[in-house]
């Protein structure tokens, strides 16, 4: 049944992403173009909102569904880490106008060429995997 | 209900987008869509070429059902959902800039046809392009330990400043290839 409910969380946010337009390349761009407001429009409604459920939980140390207390593990800090890697997804990001997330809702709505970014993403996770102890992180 | 058809504006996929992390926050986890592409190639057995991928990628099994509904998702979205192949409209410049660089579906597609249409499996510019796209959105997430629902959500949403560093890269990163490498490419 909890199954269920992850397959059902992701199903609506597989819509929301491509009915929004946020899994558009052409959205993509103009973002990076500073052409149009819709996409700094739907970043800046989720983490408005995301910053306010994420800021009452804490306040009001709110339990999950199963009663756990929700805990927020903080990211270890580092520049390099996040700066070079950000870029790099960065570079891809605009490439291929779609990050994680777009990729898969992009498949589902059969826009078959996305497989050859999926299997590029699946190889730069591997390549990150083997070459991460010569960077810096 | 026609508005349903109609691309949506950009406040409802903020919402969807929130409600989506506050869900997953009361299921006792964390929005992070790219962890999939790790457990995915532990599941291909990338754990025997290196330490990475060595790790009980079964307890991540939620994780990929929610990558399996995001396909299902975009599945009812295009075929369900929308009309006129879900074109995307675009302001009159971004058209214009776009057709300069050779892109003729601006306003007529959800992604370019040039990209995405069937033809791109017969040119070995757009695969590779695509790959190249892919691999360093793979790398860079792994990387920066997060993609953009990891890090431009997740992460900025409990003030934290290496997601903060992390979205200034993706837009550092996304600023030169449109700006600089798209003359050079298209």
């Amino acid at each position: 049944m909890k199954k269920i409910a992850y397959l059902f969380v992701g199903i609506l946010f597989g819509i929301g992403m491509f009915k929004s337009g946020a899994s558009s390349w052409f959205r993509i761009y103009e973002m990076f173009q500073f052409d149009s407001f819709h996409m700094y429009g739907i970043m800046g409604t989720a983490l408005t909102l995301a910053v306010l459920a994420t800021q009452i939980i804490k306040r009001k140390k709110s339990n999950d569904f199963s009663g756990n207390p929700i805990v927020f593990t903080p990211k270890e800090k580092s520049v390099p880490r996040y700066l070079i890697g950000g870029i790099f997804f960065g570079l891809g990001w605009a490439l291929g106008g779609a990050c994680p997330g777009p990729m898969f809702a992009l498949l589902g709505a059969g826009f078959y060429p996305i497989i050859l970014a999926i299997i590029g993403a699946l190889l730069g996770t591997w390549f990150y995997g083997l070459v991460k102890k010569w960077l810096p992180h | 209900m026609h508005w349903i058809y109609e691309p949506w504006p950009w406040y409802v996929g903020g919402i969807f987008i929130a409600t989506t992390l506050v869900l997953l926050l009361f299921m006792g986890k964390t929005f992070g869509f790219s962890s999939n592409l790790r457990t995915m190639c532990s599941m291909m057995g990338a754990g025997k070429t290196c330490d990475f991928f060595c790790f009980n990628w079964k307890a991540q099994t939620w994780n990929l059902l929610f990558l399996v509904g995001t396909i299902l998702g975009g599945w009812i979205a295009y075929y369900f959902l929308s009309v006129d192949a879900a074109a995307i409209p675009l302001g009159e410049n971004t058209i214009q800039k776009l057709s300069e660089l050779g892109f003729e579906s601006a306003g007529k597609a959800y992604v370019p046809t040039e990209l995405f249409g069937e033809e791109a499996f017969s040119s070995i510019k757009t695969i590779l392009l695509l790959l190249v796209a892919g691999f360093f959105v793979g790398f860079g997430s792994r990387y920066a330990g997060g993609c953009t629902s990891g890090h431009a959500i997740t992460g900025l949403s409990n003030f934290q400043l290496p997601s903060l560093i992390a979205v200034v890269g993706f837009f550092i990163g996304g600023l030169i290839m449109v700006h600089l490498i798209f003359p050079l490419l298209f």
